[in-house]
């Protein structure tokens, strides 16, 4: 089987899942006709028709509330933000609405949001968005962020299929650029479930998305220095897969976890809160983090380099660590 | 022959160092004339030799420690046959005690605080949380650094730490150091007590260039930094005197000690200048000292401490001590360091007599010629920055008082009296004070009365 690109994987996940049943349809702006912004959607009208392939207005409110509506009828909404930046157009949907109708009356919505996110494209500060945050803090929600197109086609295909209404991130940074071989049986990867993309006894770099990526390469710059780092990729936000962290740091006993996401209030404080009540006496180091600066994503090229962590930024906090 | 022994400068003082001899032996030797210098921990001082004679033997050389009551020289009364004697009995007294300096700058020992005894029986639910337990001090005095992960593999294989070498930054004990430790056999038990046979793994600590009995030397002063960060470049290395490190403690306790606020007061001190100036030369005639600002801004205190009591306090946990006597540190600046040489009883005294104590125990802490009960038992401190230049300043509270003045520099400013742009001398006063019992409306009150003293003078100075 061929490689594919994680964009690819991630259009093989929505077919397939239209394809094995027919509640799941989907809604989005320009995602029929022209077949999506990044091309995700292509020939997915063509295939399943306009009463499942729905061209939305440009009203992020309107396209949840109808897919929360969509949902409470039996059906399966996969709904595409053209940029996740515009998820926060539609907050109280979101929040209010699809997280809280299973809690409040019994009424879940089975929505997909998915949509392009992430920095590193010299989108500017409107089209760079990491917003995972901003739902991190709603119990009623899941959040997926793969860093594979192995693991972006699996959990896709988990989210459809998952009862709950669960936001999936795509980094726009990884559609294109990275290729895989996957299966060519069907698969689904579980949601809430971390993977060790490295095993190291050195310490461990905790990381998700294009920063996966990035940690690896400077896992491999410190491996020329002698520092073995264990690199995870969380994939799953929320639920966080609290045994494999844990896991993790009683081996290593040091924590470095890197995100794209800004700083403050990013996951990296959610999860060294975790590692602090249940592994306190596990640390042999304090538990440090590499994150975007505090401000919004830059438009100008070299401004966004600055901006973003890169593989030299985390191995110097590494090797800092490494040192403690 | 008479014993020359280390004197006791003070209450609490239990050693001192000698810092120069002034005579060597086989000179002769006036009773009272000066024979040594020391430093304590509170004072600098010269030391005159208790009789006449001819000093026949120095048993404690220069930069050595000794404690209170050690006989540090021999002189003898009858001058008879020293010169003789001397050569031959005292040839070179310099190496003669090796152990000595060592034992000098071995730092003061620790009363070991209680180990984290590892408890065994976990019934009590309070917390007794052994990683909230304070880190012992090394034996040196040095804190052990180490982490949770640490604490607990040393909790649960009953390891004392402070037998560990670090090789983490700054010295910290990493998981690495320990786990070598335990495999090696190299660590002691807590319990026992007892270094294990071949203790301490020989681990040279990549130590930085020079050897760690600087830092050692003070558990109060700790380094921001790991030391390593601090030698870099060209660079060189200067002991603190024991001055210098007596200062930088006390600074350091009463920084943690006292919550400082500070205030600031102008004030116009023209008339004060005028009548300076007018008097100037008359005053110094007629006593015999000079006439400077500085018995005015005691004076003003002086009000404001019996107006304002609280102010002229010490804390002693939660009870305030009230001092009866107004006894008025005055901050001497010395090439050497700093003195604080006490004005007692400063109420008592009229504004000549303030004066004359002033320039006395200044020109005596430059001389080195206080007396320890001199430099003790102040009530409040002032201190004078201007003097130097400085517009304000906002020093750090002499301990065990609860405020301290500071004085700015005297200089001519434009400022506004009834609605017209004058000339005036003024000055700007600072007051830190402890807050823990001194409130700003009190410290604000202390300041107007100090002020309005000041501005409007009626003493007669003569």
């Amino acid at each position: 089987m061929a490689a594919i690109t994680m964009l690819e994987g991630i259009r093989q996940a929505i077919f397939e899942e239209m394809d094995r049943d027919p509640a799941v349809v989907a809604l989005g702006e320009d995602i029929g006709v022209y077949g999506g912004a990044f091309k995700v959607t292509e020939g997915l009208l063509a295939r399943f028709g306009p009463e499942r392939v729905i061209d939305a207005p440009i009203s992020e409110t309107a396209i949840v509330g109808a897919a929360c509506g969509m949902g409470y009828l039996g059906l399966r909404p996969i709904v595409e933000m053209q940029f996740i930046d515009f998820i926060a157009c539609c907050f109280n949907q979101v929040t209010n609405f699809a997280a809280k109708s299973h809690y409040r009356w019994g009424a879940p919505v089975p929505m997909v949001l998915r949509g392009p996110s992430g920095g590193g494209v010299h989108g500017g500060p409107f089209h760079s968005a990491n917003p995972e945050m901003y739902f991190m803090h709603t119990p009623g929600l899941k959040i997926i962020y793969p860093s594979t197109a192995y693991d972006a086609k699996g959990l896709l295909k988990s989210a459809v299929r998952d009862n709950n209404p669960v936001l999936f991130f795509e980094h726009k940074y990884l559609y294109r650029r990275i290729k895989e071989e996957i299966p060519a049986e069907e698969y689904t990867v579980p949601i809430g479930k971390a993977a060790v993309r490295r095993e190291g006894k050195d310490l461990t770099i905790l990381s998700y998305a294009a920063m996966v990526h990035t940690s690896m390469e400077a896992a491999e710059m410190l491996a020329k220095e002698g520092i073995d780092a264990e690199v995870i990729d969380l994939r799953t936000l929320l639920p966080l897969d609290r045994d494999a962290i844990l896991a993790s740091v009683k081996k290593t006993n040091k924590l470095l976890i890197v995100h794209e996401d800004t700083r403050t209030g990013g996951i990296a404080g959610e999860i060294a809160a975790l590692v602090c009540e249940a592994a306190f006496e596990d640390l042999d180091g304090p538990i440090a983090r590499v994150t975007s600066l505090d401000t919004p994503v830059p438009y100008s090229p070299p401004l966004e380099e600055r901006f973003l962590p890169n593989a030299e930024k985390v191995a110097t906090a590494a090797r800092d660590l490494a040192k403690y | 022959m008479a014993d020359v022994i280390m004197p006791q400068m003070g209450e609490s003082i239990f050693e001192g160092t000698i810092t120069k001899w002034l005579k060597k032996p086989g000179d002769k030797i006036e009773r009272d004339e000066p024979l040594f210098e020391i430093s304590t921990d509170k004072v600098d001082a010269e030391i005159p030799s208790p009789s006449a004679g001819v000093l026949k033997e120095i048993k404690v050389n220069e930069g050595q420690t000794v404690p209170i009551q050690t006989v540090v020289a021999v002189i003898d009364a009858d001058g008879a046959g020293a010169s003789a004697g001397a050569p031959a009995s005292a040839p070179a007294p310099a190496p003669a005690k090796t152990e000595a300096p060592a034992q000098a700058s071995a730092p003061p020992r620790t009363e070991a605080p209680a180990k984290p005894a590892p408890s065994p029986a976990p019934s009590a639910p309070r917390a007794a949380a052994p990683s909230a337990t304070p880190a012992p001090p090394r034996p040196n005095g040095q804190k052990i650094r180490s982490s949770p992960l640490v604490r607990r593999i040393a909790r649960e294989n009953n390891v004392d730490l402070s037998q560990i070498p670090g090789t983490g930054a700054g010295g910290r004990i990493s998981k690495h150091d320990i786990r070598a430790a335990i495999e090696g056999g190299g660590a002691s038990r807590s319990s026992s007590g007892l270094s294990a046979a071949g203790a301490a793994p020989a681990r040279a600590a990549s130590a930085p260039p020079p050897a760690a009995g600087g830092a050692a030397a003070s558990a109060v002063l700790e380094t921001a930094v790991p030391r390593e960060k601090m030698y870099f470049g060209h660079y060189e290395v200067q002991p603190m005197s024991v001055m210098r490190q007596r200062i930088a403690e006390h600074m350091v306790l009463s920084k943690r000690v006292s919550p400082h606020v500070y205030s600031v007061d102008e004030v116009n001190v023209s008339g004060i200048a005028a009548l300076r100036s007018k008097l100037k030369d008359k005053f110094e005639q007629s006593s015999g000292t000079k006439l400077t600002f500085m018995p005015f801004f005691v004076r003003a205190a002086v009000e404001g401490l019996r107006a304002f009591p609280t102010v002229n306090s010490s804390v002693d946990g939660t009870n305030i001590v009230l001092h009866k006597e107004c006894n008025i540190g005055i901050a001497v600046a010395l090439d050497w360091g700093l003195i604080v040489p006490v004005i007692k009883n400063a109420e008592e005294k009229n504004f000549l007599g303030i004066a004359r104590a002033l320039n006395d125990l200044a020109e005596r802490a430059r001389a080195k010629k206080l007396k320890p009960e001199e430099v003790a038992e102040s009530t409040f401190s002032i201190t004078n920055p201007g003097v130097f230049g400085g517009l304000f300043g906002l020093p750090v509270i002499n301990q065990p008082n609860v405020a301290i003045l500071g004085l700015g520099t005297i200089e001519k400013r434009p400022v506004v009296v009834d609605d017209a742009i004058a000339i005036r001398s003024m000055v700007y006063l600072t007051l830190s004070y402890d807050h823990r019992v001194v409130d700003g409306a009190v410290a604000h009150q202390f300041m107007g009365k100090v002020k309005h003293t000041l501005e409007n003078w009626t003493e007669s100075i003569l």
